[in-house]
């Protein structure tokens, strides 16, 4: 198994670890409850050094991009960041990731740790001459400060004005002594950063953030409260909600594909899928009866299956369950009244409008 | 991780408490670590009859979900309602207030077939 520099600090913390995607990672440190309401109310700090970086250079590096990603290039200047999926020619979700414009010719790609080579092959194999693609994935170590309290904590290290920061911005700056990026994103749906900088300083940086963030309540994070927190607020799970078989439109990332920028990979099936969208959509689901449904689980309406679970779990700010499923589109109005089949009993669960929190 | 000297133990992680009149039942202080934050349970009813080792009930955790095994053959006399709506006594008190249910052995002689707190805590050491 892969490791991140902070895997003996995870050990020593008393973290539980998992393998996830090939890497050694921490699924909780006292708890996921507690680790989840600390990013909803305070702050928590999580390992994401497995993340993927990927730099895209040269003369031709925009427009290769703009042929590779579903999102348009154009929306993007220099310290901004755009969220895309990249497709294949059907139309199916290779990876979701964020491009970041370092420059005008220089763009990194931040990919999902289980698709580091795919996405790495795609690239390489789909650009245009004089560019250039390298995999600085064990360049970088990667850690996300999330939560309301967030901005408190990060300036304690930094001297830059964090309330200039905008959503989806970065900038390249010091922080905890040593440069970074700093990047106003995150996965949990709250007020959040994540930074990327040399491995070396990992230890270090997380120290100097957990001392910050000390008196603002802050706590170690693991992957099980990544987990739920971004359920809660419907952020999709590539391998779970997404994946080569299911397309943007479906999983209600239509906002994400720009048809008409010009030609890039997917989009003559892509038109398509949208002219027709869609036979199904992944639907938030909230489990009213006892019980937590899970990845895989079937969904009936009656006696007819209308779909299945890509995500499930309990969610700590509901106290319920809460899911994602494809659902044929004629049961996914909110009030639909549906069940699922949870271990060999059906349990009632109700389509709901959004983010369930 | 705290083993409890005074009980029996299963290698499915559940622990027995000789009382008076019945059997307590529980799951090790061990089987809560593992399992996290526990936030459903299902119990039997009462007057259920189980033969040892059966799938008495389910755990259900944020993360995962897992069946709980009768380390001994028996009726079920009572369950632990207060699981229903805290299930993180489970967490919180495994040995005490976390407690799953009593049961009436059907054969006192199966507790034999059990591990002691000793054998128990060399148990977990090796898993």
């Amino acid at each position: 198994m892969k490791k991140t520099p902070l895997n003996q600090l995870h050990k020593d913390l008393g973290a539980k670890m998992t393998n996830f995607g090939g890497w050694e990672m921490p699924v909780e440190y006292n708890g996921i409850i507690e680790e989840h309401k600390a990013v909803r109310n305070q702050c928590g700090l999580f390992d994401i050094s497995h993340m993927g970086e990927i730099l895209v250079s040269g003369e031709k590096a925009f427009e290769s991009l703009q042929r590779i990603i579903t999102n348009d290039m154009e929306k993007l200047e220099e310290s901004k960041i755009i969220y895309t999926p990249i497709c294949n020619k059907n139309g199916g979700i290779i990876d979701d990731l964020l491009v970041y414009c370092l420059k005008d010719d220089e763009f990194l790609l931040v990919v999902n740790a289980s698709n580091i080579k795919k996405d790495f092959d795609w690239v390489k194999e789909n650009i245009l001459d004089n560019t250039t693609v390298e995999n600085l994935s064990d360049n970088y170590a990667m850690l996300a400060l999330q939560g309301p309290e967030s901005k408190k904590v990060l300036t304690q290290l930094t001297d830059i004005d964090l309330n200039l920061l905008e959503y989806y911005r970065f900038r390249k700056a010091k922080a905890a002594g040593i440069e970074m990026i700093i990047s106003r994103t995150g996965y949990t749906g709250e007020l959040g950063y994540e930074l990327y900088f040399e491995p070396e300083e990992a230890e270090n940086v997380w120290k100097q953030l957990m001392e910050a963030g000390f008196d603002f309540g802050i706590k170690a994070c693991g992957l099980g409260a990544r987990d739920t927190l971004r359920l809660e607020k419907m952020l999709a799970l590539y391998g779970n909600d997404i994946g080569e078989e299911t397309n943007p439109y479906e999983a209600n990332m239509g906002w994400t594909v720009v048809l008409n920028k010009g030609y890039f990979i997917g989009r003559e099936k892509l038109i398509n899928i949208k002219a027709n969208c869609c036979s199904k959509k992944l639907t938030p689901l909230k489990i009213t009866g006892r019980g937590v449904a899970r990845h895989g689980h079937q969904v009936y309406a009656a006696d007819k299956k209308i779909g299945e679970i890509t995500s499930g779990s309990y969610s700590p700010s509901l106290k319920q369950g809460i899911a994602l499923a494809y659902l044929k589109s004629e049961y996914t109005d909110p009030g639909t009244k549906i069940e699922i089949e949870v271990r060999k009993r059906r349990v009632a669960a109700e389509v709901i409008a959004g983010p369930f929190v | 991780m705290s083993v409890k000297d005074d009980l029996y133990y299963s290698e499915d992680h559940e622990w027995i408490r000789e009382e008076e009149e019945y059997l307590l039942i529980g799951i090790t202080d061990f089987a809560q670590e593992e399992l996290g934050d526990i936030v459903f349970v299902e119990l039997p009813e009462v007057d259920e009859e189980f033969d040892k080792d059966d799938s008495f009930g389910v755990l259900e955790s944020v993360k995962a979900v897992s069946d709980t095994f009768i380390p001994i053959s028996g009726r079920v006399i009572e369950v632990n309602e207060d699981l229903i709506d805290n299930p993180e006594l489970i967490n919180d008190d495994p040995y005490g207030d976390g407690w799953l249910i009593k049961v009436d052995p059907a054969d006192d002689s199966e507790l034999d077939e059990l591990l002691s707190a000793e054998e128990y805590a060399e148990f977990i050491e090796e898993e």
